[in-house]
């Protein structure tokens, strides 16, 4: 059953080969069984029983959405009322969320079974899951390397079937990078498009949830139910949602697809980028031209982005005080050692780092050197983006500079762990939606090929991943030991 | 550029940041290498580009002024350290 796809599942449940209580009953055995992958912070195997029967009567009743019993797990950073939220984090190791996040009141309403909570990067702020508070989800395709971040827990969860589906959430890569780390198809929404309302806040301007699956298809069935406008969200997008899985099979004749070439300059490591030139081919294939596009200003990307990211922490975790909830120290003297230390001891080194260099960034006499100048060369990478996408309907490019590293390769050096992110970044920076998609192997881990479109061109990346993926079977590999 | 272990020290105070002493000088290496990595920026030109705060346009959308949520006191302070009469407890602030 861990097998099928969202849409053999939902046809399944309907054609009464097996009820939700069955098809959850035997993802939580797996949970079970694979425990030693991490990629749960709380199974809530409880909550996930009692949904399933309730989705069974549903599905009894024909009142069901195409999601209605389906296990899927949702990253720890969306708030859910009455289940753990820790974000990763020591600090909210205790908080129990008063509220459900939008994106999982969304997920109820469609009958939907929320297994667990996956691990992440403390408070979304890493690229391997080695930030996480509860240690490292390992990656199942090499237990000794990183699943990526800061969704490597969702990767490992839908990699290892553990889960039939995921939720991420993307503010430099978090969502494509792991996605691409484990061999599974991830999107990063344009921003805006899925309400980030109790989704815990990393860098405001950048943050955005997405689906993370195994394959386009199935990220269209979840993103139908994650996307749309919320009052809640006072950044979201009051824009209809176009039906995501209508368009999967529209023909790719005549697709115009840009290469920017800072993407495969010769830092890109050779058997990357014969891996991707070789996926670009396929498209190539089914009736797509390919151009070549230039985007100078792209360099700049993991500069601007370490500047505003940090800037926008600094600022949205100063709620986290150890007075309302969350992590508080023992016996505090005064209020002053009563922030300090709840925060010290409260918060990891990483998140610290980009505490320190935010609050640096933004401190008197500093604003106009690195958060002013940030925000301008933000503006010279978006006109790149729209210069670019101008003349093609989309770009491509690698997602990873290569396959997942070894666990503690890059711990020591947070510069060469920035860097990890520098295909992905500048397309938060920009705000524009992107796939990653798997696209071959090498020494065995996957490789992925990141699409970039338009704003609100999601329906379009899925198609364009949905047709890839009827004439390639890299989606459909497994990690050996987890079949 | 560099910090010294002093700038760490004033930056961690102003964000009420505990460090422990003994990391002080390793968060000072750690910073100073970031800030290298974002002193890149300069070199580019941007005068009379225009920061970009957001990435869409967009107008901060007005509501009416009227009640949306309920009371959930008991709620939210059911997952604080310390309450007390429908308080947020914190050490005393004034002797």
């Amino acid at each position: 059953m861990h097998n099928l796809s969202l849409t053999q599942l939902a046809a399944g449940l309907r054609s009464k080969q097996f009820s939700s209580l069955e098809l959850t009953q035997s993802f939580l055995n797996r949970i079970n069984s694979y425990q030693q992958l991490n990629a749960y912070v709380t199974v809530s195997s409880e909550l996930a029983l009692q949904q399933a029967e309730a989705a069974d009567r549903r599905l009894a009743s024909g009142d069901a959405t195409p999601l209605t019993g389906i296990p899927l797990a949702q990253k720890d950073i969306f708030c859910t009322q009455g289940i753990k939220t820790s974000c990763g984090s020591k600090m909210l190791d205790n908080f129990i969320a008063p509220y459900n996040a939008t994106v999982i009141d969304h997920f109820n309403q469609a009958g939907a079974v929320m297994l667990g909570k996956l691990n992440m990067d403390e408070f979304a702020m890493g690229s391997s899951n080695e930030t996480s508070f509860y240690g490292p989800s390992l990656n199942p395709w090499a237990t000794d390397c990183v699943p990526g971040g800061s969704s490597g827990g969702s990767a490992v969860a839908v990699a290892a079937r553990l889960a039939a589906a995921a939720t991420g959430t993307d503010t430099g890569g978090s969502i494509r990078q792991p996605a691409a780390h484990c061999g599974i198809t991830g999107l990063k929404p344009t921003y805006g498009r899925v309400s980030r309302y109790g989704m815990i806040a990393y860098a405001s301007s950048l943050d955005q949830g997405g689906p993370m699956a195994r394959s386009a298809e199935d990220a269209a069935l979840l993103m139908q139910v994650m996307a749309g406008f919320d009052s809640k969200d006072s950044t979201s997008v009051d824009q209809s949602v176009p039906d995501y899985s209508a368009s999967l099979n529209d023909s790719l004749q005549g697709l115009k697809i840009g290469l920017p070439k800072e993407f495969f300059s010769s830092d890109l490591d050779s058997r990357m980028a014969s891996t991707l030139l070789a996926a670009v081919d396929e498209y190539r294939k089914l009736g797509a031209e390919v151009v070549e596009v230039s985007m100078p200003t792209l360099a700049l990307a993991i500069p601007a982005y370490y500047v505003i990211a940090s800037a926008e922490c600094s600022s949205n975790l100063s709620r986290f005080d150890g007075v309302r909830f969350g992590y508080r120290c023992h016996s505090p003297a005064d209020l002053t050692d009563l922030y300090t230390r709840s925060r010290g001891e409260g918060f990891g080194s990483e998140v610290k780092r980009r505490i320190l260099m935010g609050t640096y960034a933004l401190s008197a006499g500093y604003y106009d050197a690195y958060y002013l100048k940030a925000q301008q060369v933000r503006r010279l990478i978006s006109e790149d983006f729209k210069r670019a996408l101008n003349e093609v309907d989309v770009l491509m490019g690698p997602v990873t500079p290569s396959p997942a590293f070894k666990i503690g390769e890059k711990t020591g050096d947070p510069v060469q762990m920035y860097l990890s992110d520098i295909y992905t970044i500048a397309i938060n920076l920009a705000g524009l939606p992107a796939l990653a998609l798997p696209a071959g192997f090498i020494d065995d881990k996957p490789v992925g090929l990141q699409v970039i479109g338009n704003y609100f061109s999601e329906a379009k990346l899925l198609n364009i991943g949905h047709r890839y993926q009827q004439v390639t079977d890299w989606h459909l590999q497994q990690p050996h030991g987890f079949e | 550029m560099s910090l010294t272990a002093n700038d760490v020290k004033k930056i961690a105070h102003l964000a009420r940041l505990g460090i422990e002493e003994s990391q002080i000088e390793h968060y000072a290496q750690d910073l100073s290498k970031v800030l290298d990595l974002m002193t890149q920026m300069s070199q580019t030109d941007t005068q009379d580009v225009k920061p970009m705060a957001h990435p869409l346009d967009q107008i901060q959308r007005l509501r009416p002024d009227s009640v949306s949520e309920t009371n959930q006191r008991d709620n939210f302070q059911a997952i604080a350290p310390q309450t007390e009469a429908g308080l947020y407890l914190v050490p005393k602030v004034i002797e």
